[in-house]
């Protein structure tokens, strides 16, 4: 007898996704949908989106969703929770979105503790607008905006850290960094994705998961050399680990 | 039903919890504080939410959100929030979601002053947001008309699925006066609204049923959708809303919308009693304007309009020179910046009017 041990999610239409070939965005995707399968939410399933790549998965994921504009989804699924307890909402921003333009919406939910979930797809650059300077962009780093490298004498700023900067906040309930340039770490990011989800199922509060990637078309590199990109240099930036999970002081307490 | 005394920003709050609103989310500024700390009070008293935004740009699209899920949603501000409410609304707009927005109309332009003015009627009226989009936009003129208006606003946001703008002003908002409250909705009553939506809302769907809210597509998509929603605002002519006063005789017209609307009113009752047959046309839509009304004057008894606004320069008589072209003379009476327009200085632009034409 044969037995089915893995099939493609139903969390995403039987298609080709626009995302250029080795974007993480893809694999991400497809580990939201798992997730929601093991988790039993696909029907209860909602994604805030933000504006960027992350746009090419609105035709792409199989279940509800909707458009905010450029960087408010944090704000719009306050709005979807609030009146909606019953959908589990996540936002799906890439750093443009969640770090820049969405700053003070990011902030502010997290500062809530708006009972959330938010994916964030760090690949360092503006992927959808064609590869300009994003608050995350390594120093040294060029963009189309940065020809010559960021520079923080040129007043281009530093790279921003989002776990770090929220991790200064009470409210938040969960924040982690991972990356998915291996199997292993992708397995540790859908971990990680399917806490943040069950968080949100359990009234916990606000989940980031940041997810470093890479946007090999931007950064003119091959989808392999991005990934040693990530390994060698995004990482030593973006350390990996477990920023805040208030489920292990709770433990602790008990 | 008892008439009872209440503020105007208050028995407008108190309205829309009447007509089944649950969701309020808004960012303070003067002259409509007075909104948002009523719905802080009132909403949890009825199961619903008031989230104090950390910025207009929040709250606009905690608002999209909220509308979203079929729950009956409103948010106010004032002038330059508005502004920040812009690409929010426009987004509401495109992606054919019912919201109830409030402009307590302040001062402008920029910060402008905190007092009451008007204006903001060419923002409201012609372009709240990018892309061409249209509102239905209502101006009310007493605290009842406020609370009548909020009230009604959500059946035309529903029957539409388009944002509903009402246009109000800092004397409306802050000033007291005796109202009659519509009617409670049931919890019941507002359940059912919610279900009703379902089909639309973005609450999760099964995969085989599932909804995607889209502020623009691509391909022919945006031209479709663009085409729809023009046709949805042809339908708008039946809405058409106007208070004509003292106009069968009249010689002389006053133009006027909201609050300057009431002031003028005054004037054409004493310009009556000076044996000066003067008329009120009153658009109450502001968007879709009546233009007919003015269309259809008879241009040979009438000699000449006033328009009478708090906005310097002159916003709503852009429309009401298109309706009558060169056909009438059409001059001006305005106070801007916070000041009010008093019944003194309308009766001296009419007479100056009077003067050149009659
Ligand atoms: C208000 C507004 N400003 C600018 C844009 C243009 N825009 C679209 S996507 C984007 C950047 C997206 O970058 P990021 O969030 O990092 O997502 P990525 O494409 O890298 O996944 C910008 C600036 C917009 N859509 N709306
Ligand atoms: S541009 Fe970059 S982020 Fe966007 S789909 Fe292509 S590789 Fe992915
Ligand atoms: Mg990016």
């Amino acid at each position: 007898m044969m037995k089915k041990v893995y099939a493609r999610t139903t969390g995403i239409q039987d298609k080709v996704s626009g995302f250029c070939p080795g974007c993480m965005h893809g694999t991400v995707h497809k580990m939201i949908g798992e997730v929601a399968e093991e988790l039993g939410i696909m029907d209860r399933l909602v994604r805030a989106e933000g504006v960027g790549c992350c746009g090419l998965g609105q035709n792409y994921v199989s279940y509800d969703t909707t458009i905010s504009p450029h960087g408010r989804a944090c704000a719009m699924a306050t709005g979807m929770k609030r009146s909606n307890p019953d959908s589990i909402i996540y936002t799906y921003q890439g750093d443009g979105d969640l770090a820049s333009i969405g700053l003070a919406e990011t902030m502010h939910a997290a500062n809530r503790n708006e009972n959330i979930t938010v994916i964030f797809i760090n690949n360092g650059i503006y992927g959808m607008t064609g590869g300009q300077m994003a608050p995350t962009t390594l120093l040294g780093m060029k963009s189309t905006t940065t020809p010559e490298g960021r520079d923080p004498e040129k007043g281009q700023g530093y790279p921003m850290h989002m776990c770090e900067i929220l991790n200064q906040l009470t409210g938040p309930y969960y924040l982690e960094r991972t990356t998915c340039t291996d199997p292993a770490h992708v397995r540790k990011t859908k971990a990680a994705i399917k806490k943040a989800f069950q968080n949100q199922i359990d009234g916990k509060g606000f989940s980031m998961v940041e997810i470093v990637t890479s946007c090999p078309t931007n950064w003119g590199m091959t989808p392999l050399k991005a990934v040693d990109f990530i390994n060698s240099d995004m990482l030593k930036e973006y350390p990996l680990g477990v920023f805040r999970d208030r489920s292990k002081e709770e433990k602790e307490a008990e | 039903m008892a008439r009872i005394f209440m503020k105007g920003c208050e028995a407008n709050a108190e309205s829309a919890v009447r007509a089944g609103c649950r969701f309020f989310a808004g960012y303070p500024i003067t002259p409509q504080n007075e909104i948002p700390e009523y719905f802080a009070r009132r909403l949890p008293e009825v199961g619903g939410n008031f989230v104090q935004g950390e910025s207009e740009v929040a709250s606009v699209n905690m608002l999209y959100g909220s509308a979203q899920t079929g729950t009956r949603s409103m948010s106010s501000s004032s002038s330059t929030g508005i502004s920040l409410y812009s690409e929010g609304i426009s987004f509401m707009a495109s992606a054919r979601i019912p919201a109830v927005v409030v402009n307590v109309v302040r001062g402008g332009p920029g910060i402008g002053a905190i007092q009451p003015a008007q204006q903001d009627y060419l923002q409201a009226t012609k372009a709240s947001g990018n892309g061409g989009f249209r509102m239905i936009v209502l101006a009310p003129s007493t605290v009842q008309e406020c609370v009548d208006m909020v009230y009604e606003a959500f059946d035309l946001a529903e029957r539409d699925d388009n944002p509903v703008l009402i246009l109000a002003d800092g004397v409306l908002g802050t000033m007291m006066e005796p109202v009659e409250l519509p009617e409670m909705k049931s919890d019941e009553e507002v359940a059912a609204l919610k279900a009703k939506y379902y089909e639309k809302a973005i609450v999760g769907h099964p995969i085989t049923d599932r909804k995607l809210g889209v502020p623009g597509s691509v391909g022919t998509g945006q031209e479709i959708r663009n085409i729809e929603a023009a046709a949805m605002y042809k339908t708008w002519d039946k809405d058409i809303r106007c208070e004509e006063y003292m106009t069968e005789d009249a010689e002389i017209i006053l133009a006027s919308y909201g609050i300057s609307a009431r002031i003028s009113k005054a004037a054409v009752k004493d310009l009556r009693a000076e044996g000066i047959k003067a008329g009120l046309i009153r658009p109450i839509t502001v968007s879709p304007f009546p233009y007919d009304v003015f269309k259809n004057l008879d241009f040979d008894r009438v000699k000449g309009i006033l328009d009478v606004e708090m906005s310097i320069p002159a916003q709503m008589k852009w429309d009401v020179e298109y309706a009558v072209q060169d056909r009438l003379p059409i001059h001006e009476c305005l106070r801007s910046g916070g000041q009010i327009m008093t019944k003194e200085k309308v009766m001296e632009e009419a007479h100056a009017l009077v003067k050149e034409v009659l």
